[in-house]
């Protein structure tokens, strides 16, 4: 216990830097993969038969292809077509696109689950289509959406370690630098995994506050 | 002449290739109330929904005050706003309180000022009965409370008439009462009103006329009085022999 002590104290300093960039690359997606799945959400329910197609062809070749492989698309192939991004960039990038059909499948799960008699209501009182996804639709889909969403963030949280194929230090990739010039896997690994950990606990509490706070309203 | 507040001139609307509205034409004069009666599946609730514009109609006229509706053109909007609509299943936004339903269109469609509306909205609700209920959720109401919330959220868009959709089918036998002393007292004051409803007491007490509908075609019309205790059709007969003794 002492040693793993001692080893933690030293090894921790590394693993922080990496945890930075953890964050960086869990953040960034999420924000990404959130606006951009909500785009495809919208486009798909927006009753225009051309933007539902654009959508629905986007969101299914996005969740075709594993994120891997967009990552390294993103990274290797397209500084081929002029695109030189950052590892960072490129993770940032890669997850939120990848990760957006998912955001949208679950947005659109949401959007329609809300009872049609609350659309009609919405047009019968003169609303256009933008108003009432913003004043009507969207603020119901959101208790049904939030659950799954809490469930994509953690696993953007751990698929972040994704970003190491494609060389950004993040967590993971700085575990294993140490894990294989120092041999101390376990102390290493434990103290990786412990991190990951400290991270998604507050995620999921956090959901579970958002939950409580958009379900006003609705239990007697 | 001043144009009907509502006319409809053989109107046609098909699902797939069932034709459930087969060439009606009725209107409904400002200030009256008429009752649209008539079997489930007969185009009712139809007829008001493409006087609103939530149906396309395939053929024929909808005019509201001389206006066509037309849910492609811009005026759909101005046409809304004005044929206010309460529905059988109230449809009450659930996220918002009793004052927010009812000051949501006045705010948010009309662009009337926060202060104002919400005014106008206490006094709405108040006189309704329910000003004790001004920040309850929907949830948190009874079918009878919420339906009248429903309706002062319709009276909140200010309108030249309110369409009903069948307003006490869904509410518990003793709740009904109180929707449709709240209904009697709008008709009493001139409101523009046309129910589909199954509410024959109702039909007979404030209806200035009844037309009744059967399989997409209006059979007879006439005085409430007069259709509902002498009904010359057939159809019409047997359909309140129905529902007055239903056993």
């Amino acid at each position: 216990m002492q040693n793993f002590m001692r080893d933690a104290a030293q090894f921790m300093p590394l693993l922080l830097q990496g945890l930075k960039f953890t964050i960086l690359v869990t953040a960034g997606s999420l924000l990404l993969s959130s606006l951009l799945g909500l785009v495809w959400a919208l486009m798909r329910v927006s009753g225009i038969a051309w933007l539902a197609m654009i959508a629905k062809l986007v969101v299914n070749t996005l969740r075709g292809i594993p994120i891997l492989v967009q990552l390294f698309y993103l990274y290797f192939v397209m500084p081929e077509f002029g695109l030189r991004l950052t590892a960072l960039e490129a993770a940032i990038l890669g997850l939120g696109i990848a990760y957006s059909a998912y955001q949208s499948e679950n947005f659109r799960a949401g959007i329609e689950a809300v009872d049609h008699g609350q659309i009609e209501a919405a047009q019968s009182i003169g609303m256009g289509w933008g108003l009432m996804m913003r004043r009507v639709v969207l603020p119901q889909a959101i208790k049904i959406i939030l659950p799954p969403y809490g469930n994509i963030m953690i696993m953007m949280l751990k698929d972040s370690s994704q970003a190491s194929t494609i060389t950004v230090a993040e967590l993971t990739l700085q575990g294993s630098l140490i894990a294989s010039s120092t041999f101390k896997n376990m102390t290493v690994y434990t103290l990786v995994a412990l991190l990951y950990l400290s991270m998604s606990l507050p995620l999921i509490a956090f959901v579970g506050w958002l939950e409580r706070r958009f379900g006003k309203g609705t239990k007697r | 002449m001043s144009p009907a507040m509502i006319e409809l001139g053989s109107v046609t609307k098909s699902f797939g290739t069932h034709q459930v509205l087969k060439g009606i034409t009725a209107s409904v004069e400002r200030g009256e109330v008429v009752c649209l009666i008539g079997p489930s599946g007969s185009g009712k609730s139809t007829i008001l929904r493409c006087i609103n514009g939530l149906e396309a109609y395939d053929g024929g006229l909808v005019h509201i005050d001389g206006v066509k509706v037309d849910r492609d053109a811009s005026s759909i909007v101005g046409i809304r706003t004005s044929m206010a609509m309460v529905f059988q299943r109230f449809n009450l936004f659930p996220h918002r309180t009793a004052l927010e339903n009812v000051v949501e269109g006045p705010i948010y469609v009309k662009k009337e000022p926060a202060a104002e509306a919400t005014a106008r909205g206490r006094d709405l609700l108040a006189r309704v009965g329910l000003a004790a209920k001004i920040d309850a959720y929907p949830a948190q109401l009874s079918g009878g409370q919420m339906q009248r919330v429903a309706i002062a959220r319709a009276l909140a868009m200010q309108p030249k008439a309110i369409l009903f959709d069948e307003p006490t089918s869904a509410l518990d036998p003793e709740l009904v009462g109180e929707v449709l002393e709240v209904m009697k007292s709008l008709a009493e004051e001139g409101m523009t009103m046309l129910v589909v409803t199954h509410e024959m007491g109702f039909a007979r007490e404030v209806a200035d006329r009844v037309l009744f509908l059967d399989q997409g075609v209006i059979v007879e019309e006439g005085s409430a009085r007069e259709l509902l205790s002498a009904p010359r059709n057939p159809r019409t007969q047997d359909f309140l022999r129905r529902v007055l003794r239903p056993i």
